[in-house]
């Protein structure tokens, strides 16, 4: 288990003071300065030996992210773009940081920004986090005040930070379309090449990072990527905010070391599942995008991206929601499928028709109405609908029904006989159920 | 994507303007941007007239397409695609925000979503008849570990129970919002697992106050009232195969006032759904509902399909009634009350009145009983919780299938209903 000291985010719970006096007692801004001071490369060097990969759910390095970067700055200026639209269903740890420890995210963006030549940050923050904006925006005039942010600052390079937000869009939670909604249109992603590092926000090289990947890199720096990279394992290095909700004993949001066991995170964190452990159905181990998992396969699975991979589902943002057995697990899907049909941009008719779809077919096979052969036809329209779209939603759609019917065939099955066996009865349901 | 419109010109106000303090806002929030960015701040710009008037209003587009130098079409493109802009008019009083996403739905908040539908209206996003409290079922909101949540304005309520959500929808109907504290009712520290932190527990000096976190949690029964620590069994689950009449979300008086459903309002979904359920047999093979069993049963009427009451949302578009029959479900049609027989099972009840006597008591306190059906009951003459509470089963078979409920009345238990709403009217009106 993780310790304390080796825990990025100390006040995670904001039991402890939030001020930025306090901050700096606790060790934020120690020397960010002298990090500056070791030029750009260093510091991108360092990122990419700490293994960092991104944790807004793709898992991309976030080293070699920074490094796309053109190496000079030309007539246009860079933007570096902190994406805190955090709508995955089961995701709930940017929260934390913005309202708690938001100096880690300051004092990341300084550096990220210096390390990309940017001098704008910008932090999209979805339109229901008001509260969390508002602490944001606390912190970061604070840090104007004392002259952590500005011009000529105490960590050596100019640097402006915008808050922004959104209104309510999932879909702004993917980075073209949160360009978009920051550039004052409807967030509708756009087609790439070109990347946004070459042309993105206002067709300046930009790069979004989500909170969460920028804030652990200040303390990767202080401390070495090798730290960073001996904890967990290859490829899986680091520490990572665990989200956990659904049906065990305590919900909470803990950060944990990559590549807990399931088993151990929830005994530890969480007071077990509810009922016990025989009582466990099913997981969703990276948010509601991910495929779900059987109870049973997960419980000594290493919870890490290559773990999840191994058994066909993902580490996502971490968010872990667990469902026991009394969960009607077809019904919970569908309603996840009912997520993304209403979240849908509506630009690719993949899946602004067929996300629709899905969610129909899905409110029938909970209650049994249909016909088996159409578990087939719904599995072969998740997967056309799977890559042909311009962004990864169509694939979000696709992939939580692709993992229920993997691993539940037999209680859809079980539910059309029921439904048709009931149907037939002489006998109204009515009153049998009475 | 969700359809979405602006409020009929009715409702719309002559003009707009954001008050002096938010103007000088919007021009500081306007500066934050590159110069000829300004469109950037379109979507704080409106937010803001939201927070000013409650909803996005058409003339606050105009207004803020005007401000940022935008074509009014793409002010509208963006306040129509951004689900947080109200496009009508909500409660003034409070808008609940109920997330129905998975995690929450796992650990109740359909039985939220239940509460709001009793104590403020059976549909999302109408208002109730005081025009104080409105709400809708919205996606995540981000606050999972915390399931289930309601947000209300620029707060969460967090850790639900039934109980405690009914609290808090009162104290915001009186005007005492600010009273309930925001975040987790049931004793919790935001996030950190109940019942003691198993991660950073060290004995920190800048706690925020001693001990802050065995004060936040231990002793929080101060601020606990009808939070409990163990979330209830959350009825998302339980494989639900059951008929349409035994489905609780249906015993809510929702359906019957879908006759009063303006039919400008967009119903996000249910032009969709009534046009994909009931196009006769569209996308449906071989299910139950087909054939032609119905002339079996020729006191049903028939009905040509599509011409039934309009789906409401969260309904289920399926008929999953065995019976043979029509497609539609007839419950409210009064028009089938012509085709009636005599020979109803059960007795008619005695006590009928051709008027109430004093004030007639509001019979749609009681569960399963709506407007429509509350109407028929005074047509019958029934006007008085006590006039029901002293019917034996039979008078209530008998009213049961007058008002065609197929049992609902029954299975609903009136008469012990009733009794309760009478004990508690003569205790001086127990309802908080």
């Amino acid at each position: 288990m993780l310790q304390d000291k080796d825990r990025i985010f100390t006040n995670i719970y904001g039991l402890r003071d939030k001020s930025l006096k306090a901050a700096l007692k606790r060790g934020h801004f120690d020397g960010t300065a002298d990090i500056i001071g070791k030029g750009r490369d260093w510091i991108i060097n360092e990122m990419k030996a700490s293994g960092l990969r991104g944790r807004g759910g793709a898992g991309f390095p976030t080293g070699l992210k920074w490094s796309f970067m053109p190496k000079e700055v030309g007539e246009r200026p860079h933007y570096l773009v902190i994406n805190a639209d955090e709508s995955e269903p089961g995701t709930c740890k940017d929260r934390e940081i913005m309202r708690n420890d938001p100096f880690t995210l300051i004092e990341g963006c300084v550096i990220a920004g210096f390390a990309m030549g940017a001098h704008t940050c910008y932090i999209y923050v979805r339109g229901e986090y008001v509260r969390e904006r508002q602490a944001l925006q606390l912190a970061i005039d604070e840090c104007y005040e004392q002259g952590y942010l500005g011009r000529d600052n105490k960590c050596g390079w100019d640097y402006d930070i915008v808050v922004h937000h959104g209104a309510g869009a999932y879909i702004c939670g993917e980075e073209t379309a949160l360009l978009e909604s920051l550039e004052g249109k409807k967030g509708q992603p756009r087609l790439k090449p070109p990347f946004p590092a070459n042309v993105g926000l206002y067709g300046c090289p930009t790069t979004v990072n989500n909170v969460e990947s920028i804030a652990v890199a200040p303390t990767i720096l202080r401390r070495g990527g090798s730290w960073f990279a001996g904890i967990g394992r290859q490829n899986n290095t680091g520490t990572k905010l665990f989200c956990i909700s659904g049906h065990v004993e305590r919900p909470c949001t803990v950060e944990e070391a990559m590549g807990i066991s399931f088993r151990e995170l929830i005994e530890k964190h969480c007071g077990g599942i509810r009922g016990g452990w025989d009582n466990l159905l099913a997981v969703i181990p990276g948010g509601s995008s991910v495929p779900l998992v059987p109870g049973a396969d997960i419980i000594d699975t290493p919870m890490d991206f290559d773990g999840l991979r191994d058994i066909r589902t993902s580490l996502g943002t971490a968010a872990v929601i667990v469902m026991d057995k009394s969960t009607d697990i077809v019904k919970a899907i569908a309603r996840i499928s009912y997520f993304y049909k209403h979240e849908s941009c509506g630009q690719c008719t993949p899946c602004r028709e067929g996300t629709g779809w899905m969610w129909r077919v899905m409110e029938r096979m909970a209650t049994g109405h249909a016909q088996k052969r159409e578990i087939d036809m719904l599995l072969d329209v998740t997967k056309q609908v799977e890559g042909h779209t311009i962004c990864a939603l169509g694939d979000a759609a696709a992939w939580p029904i692709q993992g229920l019917v993997r691993h539940f065939r037999a209680e859809i099955e079980r539910r059309i006989d029921e439904y048709s066996h009931n149907a037939h009865d002489v006998k109204p349901v009515l009153e049998a159920a009475e | 994507m969700s359809v979405r419109r602006l409020a009929e010109e009715a409702a719309q106000p002559a003009g707009f303007a954001f008050t002096e303090k938010n103007a000088a806002w919007a021009e500081a929030t306007i500066k934050k941007y590159p110069d000829g960015r300004q469109q950037s701040a379109v979507i704080p710009l409106l937010m803001r007239a939201q927070d000013q008037d409650g909803w996005v209003t058409k003339a606050a587009i105009e207004h803020v397409a005007a401000m940022l130098d935008m074509p009014l079409i793409r002010v509208l493109e963006v306040a129509t695609f951004y689900t947080q802009f109200q496009l009508n008019p909500v409660g003034t009083k409070a808008h609940v925000q109920v997330c129905g996403t998975t995690p929450c739905m796992l650990r109740g908040a359909e039985d939220l979503k239940a509460i709001c539908r009793k104590k403020i209206h059976a549909e999302p996003f109408h208002r109730n008849e005081a025009g104080t409290l409105s709400w809708e079922e919205v996606e995540c909101l981000g606050a999972c570990v915390n399931a289930p949540m309601v947000m209300v304005f620029q707060d969460t309520y967090e850790d639900l129970t039934p109980e405690r959500l009914e609290e808090i929808i009162d104290l915001f109907d009186a005007g005492r919002g600010d009273e309930v504290q925001p975040g987790p009712q049931n004793g919790r520290h935001l996030s950190a697992p109940l019942g003691g932190l198993t991660s950073l527990n060290g004995d920190y000096d800048d706690l925020i106050e001693p001990n802050g976190y065995h004060a936040a949690n231990g002793a929080g029964a101060k601020r606990s009232a009808g939070g409990s620590a163990a979330t209830p069994p959350s009825e998302a689950g339980r494989p639900n195969t059951e008929s349409e009449e035994t489905d609780p979300t249906m015993s809510a008086p929702g359906a019957a006032s879908a006759a009063k459903v303006d039919p400008k309002t967009e119903h996000r979904q249910s032009d969709a759904l009534a046009a994909e359920g009931h196009a006769a047999g569209a996308g449906r093979e071989g299910g139950a509902r087909q054939g032609a069993t119905d002339v079996d049963d020729p006191k049903r009427p028939t009905q040509p399909a599509g011409t039934g009451p309009a789906i409401m949302e969260g309904e289920r578009t399926r008929t999953t009634d065995t019976k043979a029959g029509p497609t539609q479900d007839d419950h409210f049609d009064s028009k089938a009350e012509g085709a009636k027989t005599d020979s109803r099972p059960g007795e008619k009840p005695a006590g009928l009145l051709s008027q109430p006597q004093g004030d007639k008591d509001d019979l749609k306190k009681i569960r399963g009983v709506g407007p429509v059906a509350e109407g028929k009951l005074n047509e019958l003459g029934v006007y008085h919780f006590s006039q029901i509470a002293a019917w034996r089963e039979v008078e209530l078979v008998w009213v049961d299938d007058y008002l065609e409920f197929r049992g609902r009345a029954v299975r609903e238990g009136w008469i012990g209903q009733a009794k309760d709403l009478q004990g508690s009217a003569q205790n001086g009106d127990g309802e908080a």
